[in-house]
């Protein structure tokens, strides 16, 4: 009975606030929206018993994402009228083929069924409640073993992704004073200091 | 399960994977050596990453080629996966070597050149090997992610810019079908894994197989840029980097082809009668569209996108054909294609006048009185593309139009023969403005020698082809059959043990 309650709220929430991000008119109270949104969705993967992707959305998507997001709404001097001019021309095109898959989506999932053997074939059978380990546990234990391969290929990635955002957006600008600190720490007293005899009564 | 598999993790089973692991660990390293010296350091990188490509396929080459699965069957190497690394790495080579020159006239001569390439480079060496849904999508991601970078690495330059732009989107938008239809897969199999899916789809079926079948093979279509998944590579050619185009035309879609054979042939193999129509149809609309959107072409970095498009095509009839005979044509038609590609886009990048790149076809006109040798191999090579015998593309398009009429596929071998025909009018005009109209002014003269060495490898692999194709068509046989003995023994250790689970 409560689950059921809560499912309805996360639920409705989601879907009002999904619609909120792409009609609001100001962006930041989209991103605000969306940040509604992740959190509701979290709320549902809960209702699953998928803790660990819960907080992972919170943490990455609210934490991470749609702050960067927030930050670059509120930094960066984009007219977002100007971006929204002509994109009604393109809603005939996007509502065909949207329209198109979701009339697969919905043959596939009328039709829908599960090879007999689907059960077996699960590389990480289901432990929670064999052994009481929590799924984030059961997700610790495979992703540094059987997974370790895909793991550290997309360690690659990331490296790879980390690269391209440097080499596409990093300038030297030249003429930009910095502060060195190893040349501070290098400076000798003799560099910049000079005694100068001055006898009385000549000057320097 | 995995307290068993934990204390059994075996250092030696990593064989296999020497290769990619040497690479990436070299990528790394380079890496660092770029940051701590600048962009100044950019030839000794070059020149690091190609020895490094050139003792990982030293080590692929001393390794074991038979068929083995490690890493919880993410991973397999034999003898398809092996020959196919060696094209790639092949072709990576290549592809630095030419680039080398261009990067400092191009004022792109930044280190992370070459070590994206090497990183792309083994995310293709990896889509080549996966044998898992999960290790194909981050071979690709590592791939493409690379391979977008480099599209827009001239980032002052407008053209540059969109086409990585655009590369991106597209990109990300084929990326995320092909994940929709893993996903459709895997919600019907409860499983990722090649020989467990093979095994699952041969017993029964379902409505939601086939659309996920037909996502994943779009997504994969996109990478091989097959029609109608194409729109994309005329673009992209024009606008990235005339070096960074010759990489995209040469190698990644020797990857994505043999990602795909493999897809077809062992976790796909029992829905056969589902997919031929769709190859059928890909391979032939790439050849007619390559072959009649080229003929209006005027910049030859589009002809050269045609071109490929058309190329791809021919490949896919291999594909269809099936059977060891017709994936052996494939693999002989990709390794000619490649060496020609490498040729081709080496004289393009020679296409300078003043210290800017030119690109339009007009401006090879007379190229025959100013420079003599670069247009006497231009020719040859334009000869080989459009399959004139006793050149090496007449080989590839012959033994792939043998293979689709031993199949019965006539409706294809013929519209492919058509096509052929089609295509070399565009082959031909390049000729004819050479050697005939008025001549333009001079390009510029100077030439690296790594790029002389590639040119020259190039051409002489075109003509003495015919002298003995046997080392190449015997490798690829070899290759292609194993692909297909590999399917009895389905169940090797790993999976075995996968099942037992």
């Amino acid at each position: 009975m409560l689950t059921g309650l809560a499912f309805y709220l996360f639920a409705a929430v989601v879907l009002v606030s999904a619609i909120a991000v792409i009609t609001a008119r100001n962006p930041v109270h989209s991103v605000l929206f969306l940040i509604l949104t992740f959190f509701n969705a979290a709320g549902l993967f809960i209702l699953l018993g998928a803790e660990f992707i819960a907080m992972i959305l919170v943490i990455v998507y609210v934490g991470a994402v749609a702050v960067l997001f927030l930050f670059v709404v509120m930094m960066l001097d984009i007219s977002f009228s100007d971006l929204r001019k002509g994109a009604m021309q393109y809603v005939p095109m996007g509502l065909i083929i949207g329209g198109i898959l979701l009339a697969e989506l919905i043959a596939v999932f009328s039709a829908w069924k599960f090879a007999p053997n689907a059960a077996d074939n699960i590389a990480v059978p289901f432990v929670q409640s064999a052994e009481g380990i929590t799924n984030t546990e059961a997700i610790g234990r495979v992703l540094y073993t059987d997974y370790v391969f895909a793991f550290q290929v997309s360690g690659l990635i990331l490296l790879v992704a980390m690269i391209g955002a440097i080499v596409l957006t990093h300038r030297t600008r030249p003429g930009v004073r910095k502060q060195k600190v190893a040349d501070q720490q290098a400076r000798k007293k003799s560099d910049v200091l000079e005694i100068k005899k001055v006898t009385s009564g000549t000057g320097v | 399960m995995n307290n068993e598999a934990m204390t059994s993790f075996d250092f030696s089973s990593l064989g296999a994977i020497l290769p990619e692991l040497f690479l990436a660990v070299a990528g790394l390293v380079l890496l660092v050596a770029g940051v701590l010296r600048g962009d100044k350091s950019t030839n000794f990188i070059g020149g690091a990453v190609i020895w490094c490509l050139g003792i990982a396929a030293f080590i692929l080459i001393g390794l074991e080629w038979d068929r083995v699965s490690i890493l919880n069957g993410m991973f397999v190497m034999d003898p398809f996966a092996g020959f196919m690394k060696v094209l790639v790495i092949g072709g990576l080579i290549a592809s630095v070597a030419l680039s080398m020159q261009y990067l400092h006239q191009d004022y792109i001569a930044r280190f992370e050149y070459p070590i994206l390439v090497l990183f792309s480079g083994i995310g293709m060496m990896l889509m080549i090997s996966a044998h898992d849904m999960l290790a194909l999508y981050v071979g690709l991601e590592l791939q493409s992610l690379a391979l977008y970078v480099l599209a827009s690495i001239r980032r002052d330059h407008i053209k540059s810019a969109e086409s990585g732009m655009k590369y991106f989107v597209l990109g990300a938008i084929s990326s995320g079908i092909l994940l929709f239809g893993i996903s459709l897969l895997y919600g019907y199999a409860g499983t990722t894994n090649f020989a467990i899916l093979g095994d699952t789809l041969s017993h029964n079926m379902s409505l939601g197989v086939i659309i996920g079948l037909v996502f994943v093979l779009a997504g994969v279509a996109f990478k091989i840029s097959a029609v109608p998944f194409h729109m994309w590579t005329p673009d992209v050619y024009e606008g990235a980097p005339a070096s960074v185009t010759a990489l995209f035309a040469i190698v990644p879609k020797v990857a994505a082809m043999a990602l795909l054979i493999r897809l077809l042939f062992e976790p796909f193999a029992a829905l056969q009668s589902e997919w031929f129509q769709i190859i059928w149809f890909i391979a032939l609309a790439s050849m007619v569209l390559g072959a009649f959107a080229g003929l209006a072409q005027n910049n030859i970095k589009r002809l050269m996108a045609y071109s490929s498009i058309g190329n791809m095509g021919y490949a896919l009839i291999g594909v269809a054909a099936s059977g060891a005979m017709g994936i052996t044509a494939v693999i002989v038609y990709l390794a000619i294609y490649m060496a020609m590609t490498a040729g081709v886009f080496g004289v393009i990048l020679c296409m300078r006048r003043d210290g800017n790149a030119v690109e339009n076809i007009d401006d090879l006109a007379g190229l025959s009185k100013n420079a003599p040798k670069l247009a006497y191999i231009l020719a040859i090579l334009m000869f080989s593309m459009a399959g004139i015998p006793p050149l090496a593309g007449f080989f590839g398009k012959f033994l792939i139009f043998q293979s689709a009429v031993e199949s019965g596929l006539y409706t294809l071998a013929i519209l492919g023969i058509i096509s052929s025909v089609v295509a070399a009018y565009y082959y031909l005009r390049i000729i004819k403005v050479m050697f005939f109209d008025e001549p333009a002014d001079k390009f510029d003269a100077e030439i690296s020698l790594s790029r002389k060495l590639v040119i020259g490898l190039s051409v002489i692999g075109v003509i003495f082809f015919i002298v003995n194709p046997s080392p190449l068509i015997d490798q690829s046989r070899i290759a292609a059959s194993s692909l297909f003995s590999g399917l009895d023994d389905v169940a090797t250790p790993d999976t075995a043990e996968n099942n037992t689970q």
